[in-house]
């Protein structure tokens, strides 16, 4: 046979993808996807509050629906790891119990929904009640990672403005706020300063959330799949929400209580209860609530 | 008593066995097979390859099958399945001129060498519904077919031949002929080069490519634009292993090109003449590649010294928005929980209106202002 003859890493290749099609990886991502989002992350760790761009793969589930956290997850993610998944604060919303599902489907590590127990956590919209400690990591689901697109959507120039660390329009615009409304008028998604350098959004986590990112004892990651960006937030990192001396930052406080736990120091969901809109307040964070009316019930008895 | 949301898993079995009841629908009516879409929706296929960015019009036609014919989200089955292949090499550049041809149509001149081929449009069709579709026997063809013909032989391109007066710009490969960035490994970066952002359209949506592209001809931005070329057929794909010094053919693809020529009045470095536009499709896709052929001429407006006025001309507006996965995932984002997120905004409205109500108030009454209520009734349990 006189047909030529394919070079030899090429040669490597077509037999591995003959050999290895429908097997699937570990956590999904092929070894050396998640090699590119390992040093993604080393970068990000190295340069708090920084957007690194990486090559976000396109995943099962669509964007939007948490493919930065998950791809973040699946780089990071190994055997001997206890993995949780919330979504609103919650293990049981839909797409907290699907993300747990894919990871439990690809990597079959033990899951759990005590924020103690876990040693990864990933997340949407909330950071646990309960305080996390060192060792463990929490991974963000992020929906746009540049805390500056809303004032100027061309990443050109935002790039710019990060790497001059002007970030007068962010402070005009909380300005305007007060100039307007008498307070800052952002509840959400609230802008922090990473270690004194990088303007950073915290991932649409409450405002509620934000003393938690300071000084922090867990590795905080975060992944922007569509954005295809990761940045992170290293353990015991200064992370201070934007404010002014004479309007300092604050959280939301309810005068309620949570109607299932008692709980008046978290983060409170109201729900309608009946058809004249009566209003209950419960826990947003399902574990926390859990835990304090377990610990209700064993004073109890 | 209000029970916080359980059940979410169940939920999610419940909506597997539903969508799997909607895909199938009346089971009366014999199954559809992959076979049957492939070969019946074949401008179907061709698009969801297009933007699925894999040539493998049977796996398109499975991801249609699956996705219940939403080309959008059997575009997202085949970029995910995409995303987990390994990346073997890349292809010598494609020649099209050497193409079976299959369609190839000019605007620009009557007749040219290699003939105007009209081929499978439906450009002419009268678009009456053809009601003898709805007979379940099989249809004749409207004319009775012709005596086999052997294809086309390859004719050269519309832009060679304008090329020999010097009419046209040349568009030769950077030097070195560097390797492309590969957008499916690398996130976009701006400014993108020219082969980027053609990468970018041609993976990008159609409809929304189509929306720029029309905007480029009501004003936002003109373009001049005229057909030079659309062609339609098959060609070699050509992988040149590291050692060889040649390439060998490891199969052949249909593809949609279209040369869009544009009217161009010079500049201080350029003497006036014609410049293109590029759209290039997998299989049969000429909207697409028309669409594109006019982004891609208006994206170069920085590079021929243009004025960036309209959307069409700004590359972070037009590449950062046309991928139907992100735009798709990221718009119907917002029916996933966001519980939290409105909590905190609904608090924040019931206090600003509170203010408003004292100020209002306080206004009436001449009294000091205080912006700041003390309990507000709304925060009783």
């Amino acid at each position: 046979m006189n047909a030529p003859t394919l070079s030899a890493p090429l040669q490597a290749a077509t037999a591995a993808a003959c050999t290895s099609a429908p097997a699937i990886n570990f956590a999904y991502l092929d070894e050396r996807s998640k090699r590119m989002i390992r040093r993604a992350l080393l970068k990000a760790v190295a340069i708090p509050g920084y957007q690194v761009p990486f090559g976000s793969r396109e995943m099962p589930l669509p964007y939007g629906w948490g493919t930065g956290g998950i791809q973040v997850t699946a780089a990071v993610i190994g055997p001997n790891d206890v993995l949780k998944v919330i979504d609103q604060g919650s293990d049981d919303t839909v797409n907290a119990v699907n993300i747990r599902r894919f990871f439990q489907r690809t990597a079959g590590v033990p899951i759990t929904t005590q924020t103690r127990a876990a040693t990864l956590i990933q997340t949407r919209h909330r950071i646990p009640e309960t305080p996390l400690r060192e060792g463990q990591i929490i991974v963000y689901q992020v929906p746009v990672p540049e805390p500056l697109q809303r004032l100027e959507p061309r990443e050109t120039e935002t790039r710019t403005l990060h790497a001059l660390a002007e970030y007068g329009l962010m402070h005009v615009k909380l300005y305007e706020d007060i100039a307007r409304h008498g307070h800052i008028a952002t509840t959400y998604d609230y802008p922090v300063l990473v270690n004194g350098r990088y303007l950073m959004s915290p991932s649409p986590i409450p405002k509620f959330d934000n003393p938690k990112l300071h000084r922090n004892p867990a590795l905080q990651l975060f992944g922007a799949g569509r954005e295809k960006r990761i940045y992170a937030v290293p353990p015991y990192t200064k992370v201070e929400s934007l404010s002014f001396d004479d309007h300092p930052f604050e959280v939301q406080r309810w005068e309620a209580a949570c109607a299932l736990c008692g709980a008046t120091d978290a983060f409170l969901d109201e729900v309608i209860i009946d058809d004249q809109g009566t209003r209950q307040h419960t826990c947003s964070d399902s574990d926390h609530c859990q835990q304090r009316r377990a610990a209700a019930s064993t004073v109890a008895t | 008593m209000y029970v916080a949301v359980k059940g979410g898993e169940a939920a999610i079995l419940q909506s597997y066995r539903l969508l799997a009841e909607q895909r199938r629908g009346d089971e009366a009516v014999p199954e559809l097979s992959v076979a049957q879409i492939r070969q019946q929706m074949k401008l179907a296929v061709d698009r969801v390859m297009s933007e699925g960015s894999l040539y493998d019009p049977e796996l398109a036609a499975l991801a249609i099958k699956q996705a219940c014919g939403d080309l959008v989200e059997a575009i997202f089955l085949l970029r995910a399945y995409r995303a987990t292949l390994p990346r073997l090499g890349r292809t010598l550049a494609l020649r099209t001129e050497t193409m079976a041809l299959s369609r190839r149509i000019s605007a620009t001149f009557k007749d040219l060498p290699g003939g105007q081929i009209l081929g499978p449009t439906y450009d002419y069709t009268q678009r009456l519904l053809d009601f003898a579709l709805l007979a379940a026997a099989p249809t004749q063809p409207p004319t009775e077919p012709g005596p086999a013909r052997p294809p086309e032989p390859p004719a050269p391109r519309v832009v060679d031949l304008l090329n020999q007066e010097g009419l046209i710009e040349q568009c030769p490969p950077p030097a070195g002929d560097p390797e492309p960035t590969d957008l499916t490994r690398e996130p976009l970066r701006f400014p993108a080069d020219r082969a980027t952002r053609l990468q970018n359209l041609a993976r990008g949506d159609e409809g929304f490519l189509l929306a720029m592209a029309y905007s480029t001809q009501r004003g936002y931005s003109h373009t001049h634009p005229f057909v030079g070329e659309i062609r339609l057929g098959t060609v070699a794909v050509e992988l040149e292993p590291e050692e060889l010094g040649f390439g060998l053919s490891i199969g052949d693809i249909e593809l949609t090109e279209c040369e869009m020529v544009n009217q161009f009045v010079g500049s201080q470095s350029e003497p006036p003449q014609f410049t293109r536009g590029y759209g290039l499709a997998f299989g049969h896709s000429e909207r697409k590649a028309m669409a594109m052929s006019l982004v891609d001429r208006s994206l170069r407006a920085t590079e021929l010294g243009e004025a960036v006025q309209a959307p069409a001309q700004m590359q972070e507006f037009v590449l950062s928005h046309s991928d139907s996965l992100e735009a798709s995932g990221f718009v119907q984002h917002l029916k996933l929980p966001h519980y939290v997120d409105f909590q905190s905004e609904l608090e924040l409205v019931r206090r600003m209106r509170a203010q408003a109500l004292i100020s209002s108030a306080s206004t009436d009454s001449a009294a000091t202002p205080d912006p700041a209520p003390a309990s507000p009734p709304w925060t009783q349990p």
